[in-house]
């Protein structure tokens, strides 16, 4: 199953008269010879582990592995009932994004979406979603296959690897990934999800991917909230009609090039950034004892 | 590429490169020893050499080498149940001149004295690519039913090879060949479509000049 590009995927779903989840779903189900059914049940089963790290991560006493991280996902939900200053669901969706992040870095049970280190995104963004506008399960889990077709194409074109591209490549994905799934889910079309896609993509270009310790957790938990705020910001401005200067694939082929380019010290190796801070370097020392 | 490659896969953290990609790995290794080792030497390179202790990609290695999948908990123990089965392994770090930043090698030894050895890289999102296996450059992604053939470099080989995939009703979706030298061993990398029977593998075993044949099947 490829999609080569956003243009495609715009192009096959206004010919095929499909929303691009639709598509992706038909498409998929093709390809494994099985029935779009049992496609359908395994994306539903990828909510219900979201749903189940969202729970898990959210409780008071969660801590990771290196002792780093852990309990502010709880904050957050505490913070969010008060309302705080955009709303409740706004801090319920950054919540969301905290909470699977920590129980990812516990080395809890996550869907990498696309991968661990950006997995708080698509919970932050879609699930909250749903709940916000009570919508039912099923659009959800579409909106997982709408996702899923846009982090394919950045795949394809560019990558989804932090040790390849940087951050921009796991989070800048996920978010792009989560604007495009909201704009389905509210109703806009394919060109509008393709719009947030890029406008998501363009506002963390050359984000680095600079873990201290090596782990995911500094800074990967915080910018996974943030990467869920860009989303909602992109979704937004799209369905407003707002359209990207840059089409989605030239923004792609950005992210590609960029990435390349980037030296090895911001590509996940743990030696430039925020990994070499001061307190970066500390913060090792404690851990790791070398 | 299938849309659970990216939205999954469902696995324990913290990194689906360094964590579930290593257990995927360490799974192929698994499957082209066809039992569980008793020894094992694993070298990381790149990223993985750097950062390997925080992403649990030890763990991860072993339990992919003991046949575990990306979402079994005891990934977080896994020094410990490889001890337990009697696993001796040594972990160590490494220089591949090119290879991807995510690269390990490893070697097994068996119970039946069986070895095997091969090269894979972390390609992102849990996704891998096997680059060698005992020594031949290979370059599959175990996204499909993998065949392993390797057979003696004679004329007729591949067709004959090819000609049992075809009446097994498999397609073919890529095939490499490598052959370093003219008249000696190759291995033919052979991706389809489909399911494949325990019975196509023994038939393709049976043809003249056919070594060995290993199924990989799709992760």
């Amino acid at each position: 199953m490829e999609f080569d590009s956003i243009q495609q995927l715009l192009t096959m779903a206004e010919k095929e008269k499909l929303t691009i989840s639709e598509l992706t779903l038909q498409t998929q189900a093709q390809q494994c010879e099985c029935s779009e059914e049992e496609i359908y049940d395994q994306m539903a089963e990828n909510l219900h582990v979201m749903l189940e790290a969202i729970k898990n991560g959210s409780v008071k006493d969660i801590k990771s592995t290196s002792g780093l991280t852990g309990g502010d996902g709880w904050r957050m939900s505490q913070y969010a009932k008060k309302k705080g200053i955009l709303g409740e669901f706004f801090n319920r969706s950054i919540t969301y994004a905290i909470a699977v992040s920590e129980y990812n870095a516990a080395m809890g049970k996550i869907v990498a979406s696309p991968t661990a280190g950006s997995c708080g995104i698509l919970p932050g963004t879609i699930i909250s979603m749903m709940e916000e506008r009570k919508l039912p399960e099923k659009s959800a889990v579409m909106a997982l296959f709408t996702a899923g077709a846009f982090g394919m194409v950045i795949a394809k074109n560019a990558s989804l690897a932090g040790a390849e591209g940087g951050c921009q490549a796991e989070c800048g994905s996920a978010s792009a990934m989560g604007a495009a799934a909201l704009v389905e889910m509210a109703g806009g079309t394919p060109e509008m999800s393709a719009n947030a896609c890029a406008i998501a993509l363009k506002n963390q270009l050359g984000l680095v991917c600079d873990p201290v310790a090596g782990l995911v957790e500094v800074p990967c938990i915080k910018r996974n909230a943030a990467g869920v705020s860009i989303a909602f910001t992109a979704a937004e401005m799209a369905l407003a009609g707002i359209k990207s200067v840059i089409p989605a694939d030239e923004v792609i082929e950005a992210m590609r090039q960029i990435g390349e380019t980037m030296p090895c010290a911001l590509r996940e190796t743990g030696q430039g950034g925020l990994a070499v801070s001061a307190t970066g370097i500390r913060l090792k020392k404690e851990i790791f004892g070398d | 590429m299938d849309i659970f490659d990216i939205i999954g896969p469902v696995m324990i953290g913290p990194s689906s490169s360094h964590t579930a990609g290593a257990v995927r790995i360490g799974r192929i290794a698994y499957k082209l020893l066809n039992e569980l080792p008793i020894r094992a030497e694993i070298g990381l390179c790149g990223s993985f050499a750097q950062t390997y202790k925080g992403h649990g990609t030890d763990k991860a290695l072993l339990a992919g080498i003991m046949n575990m999948h990306t979402d079994d908990i005891r990934i977080r123990n896994a020094q410990e149940v490889a001890k337990s089965m009697g696993i001796q392994y040594h972990l160590y770090t490494t220089q591949i001149k090119g290879a991807h930043p995510n690269t390990v090698e490893i070697y097994l030894v068996g119970k039946s004295g069986n070895e095997c050895r091969m090269q894979g890289a972390s390609v992102g999102g849990g996704n891998i690519e096997i680059r060698s296996v005992n020594g031949m450059e290979v370059e599959f992604k175990a996204q499909q039913n993998t065949l392993l053939v390797l057979h003696r470099d004679v004329k007729g080989t591949i067709a004959a090879v090819s000609n049992s995939v075809a009446a097994s009703g498999m397609n073919i979706g890529n095939f490499q060949l490598c052959r370093p030298k003219k008249g000696h061993e190759g291995l033919m990398t052979i991706e389809v479509d489909g399911d494949v029977k325990e019975e196509d593998v023994i038939k393709l075993k049976s043809l003249p000049n056919v070594i060995n044949v290993v199924l990989v099947r799709a992760l």
